[in-house]
């Protein structure tokens, strides 16, 4: 297990035959577990995208500026590693005011009674060499529900390390079914997510 | 009878003329109401996607109603009108049948050049592609101005031509509101 954990935060930077090389070689070099594990707080260079498909092609897409998080890896057991993530709504960005307006408005965030959007993992499952699916609790506008996202180890070093995160969320279940059907209820997540090391 | 005859409208002309008359009050009552500061954001999202479906729907009957005109007899004036009487309500009618065309291409226009990009999604059944203009803020503003005047210009005139219909049924009491409620010969 902690082989396979050691390959998850290991695998971007190494390709499967220098990690064969690395662990027969002198460990000295090597990352190594205990460099991984510990407390990551996520930062400002990270990038929270989202889109909504409309009817007939296209659709919104936007990013949100302002957010903030934490991930405790554990380098032992991916399993036990917990993610913490919060962002503000208010702070959505689409290219066009009027838009980011609607979505600050009672018709979906509503970021003027609800101001801040959480998400804290409950299940942490390995899926591939550096693939995971973080499952947890997202809590907006007053709703808590369950979703999954799909996480791809992109980058690490002792201080700094990256994922790939994608998921889908439908929006009914918040209570911001605005716009539904010529907008899409699924919101497509689509984050760069850099930790800086604690 | 489905035509119109020279003495009566016929029911094509009559049904196309009360449906396209309550769709353009309707139309208006609805972009006055969608068009208030202080509405509920997503009410006003689904107030507007209604409009635009009512208001292809009125373009549409609109088109065939031009048509109808077109192909079809113009049942002739009532007895006693003056020749400048005569010269109004041509003129009048028009104005209306054009403007029943000019108000929905302007709001056509209108979401086709918005930054909103908002697709026209009739009755959520299918997509209308939006004209091949370029979006702006500058030409949505335009679009937007024009569709609004228009539509209140239509507003003025319909105002007119029932004010018209009423002078001349309560008034003069002749056919001219009646024969466009039933269709059968009248004697004169």
């Amino acid at each position: 297990m902690s082989i396979v954990s050691f390959r998850f935060v290991t695998a971007a930077s190494m390709t499967l035959a220098s990690f064969a090389l690395y662990a027969s070689a002198s460990e000295a070099k090597a990352p190594s577990l205990d460099d991984a594990a510990g407390r990551y707080d996520i930062d400002s260079s990270s990038q929270i995208n989202f889109s909504v498909d409309q009817v007939g092609g296209g659709g919104i897409s936007g990013k949100f500026g302002k957010f903030s998080g934490t991930f405790q890896l554990d380098g032992g057991n991916i399993g036990r590693s917990v993610v913490q993530f919060a962002l503000f709504p208010e702070t959505v960005q689409t290219g066009e005011p009027r838009i980011e307006n609607f979505l600050r408005s009672s018709a979906i965030f509503d970021t003027a009674n609800h101001p801040k959007i959480t998400f804290r993992s409950t299940k942490i499952t390995q899926t591939g060499e550096d693939t995971a699916e973080i499952e947890g609790n997202l809590t907006a506008k007053g709703t808590t529900r369950t979703e999954h996202f799909e996480a791809k180890l992109t980058k690490w070093n002792r201080n700094v390390i990256s994922f790939h995160i994608q998921g889908g969320v439908y929006r009914t279940r918040y209570d911001m079914s605005a716009g539904i059907p010529v907008y899409s209820n699924i919101v497509q997540f689509d984050m760069i997510v850099n930790g800086q090391k604690h | 009878m489905l035509r119109n005859r020279r003495d009566a409208f016929g029911w094509g002309t009559i049904a196309l003329h009360w449906t396209i008359a309550l769709l353009i009050i309707g139309l208006i009552v609805l972009g006055y109401a969608m068009t208030r500061p202080n509405i509920d954001p997503a009410l006003q999202f689904d107030l507007y996607q209604w409009h635009k479906s009512f208001g292809f729907t009125a373009l549409a009957l609109s088109v065939i109603r031009v048509i109808w005109w077109l192909a079809n007899k113009h049942p002739a004036p009532v007895a006693g009108l003056s020749t400048l009487e005569k010269r109004a309500s041509a003129i009048t009618h028009r104005l209306l049948i054009g403007l029943t065309i000019a108000v929905p291409l302007a709001g056509w226009a209108l979401a086709s050049t918005s930054t909103l990009g908002i697709p026209t999604f009739f009755f959520n059944r299918f997509v209308i592609p939006h004209l091949p203009m370029e979006k702006s803020a500058g030409a949505e503003a335009f679009w937007t101005d024009m569709h609004a005047i228009l539509a209140y210009s239509l507003a003025g005139l319909v105002l007119l031509h029932a004010s018209a219909a009423f002078h001349h049924h309560f008034l003069r009491r002749d056919t001219v509101l009646m024969r466009m409620l039933r269709s059968e010969r009248h004697e004169s």
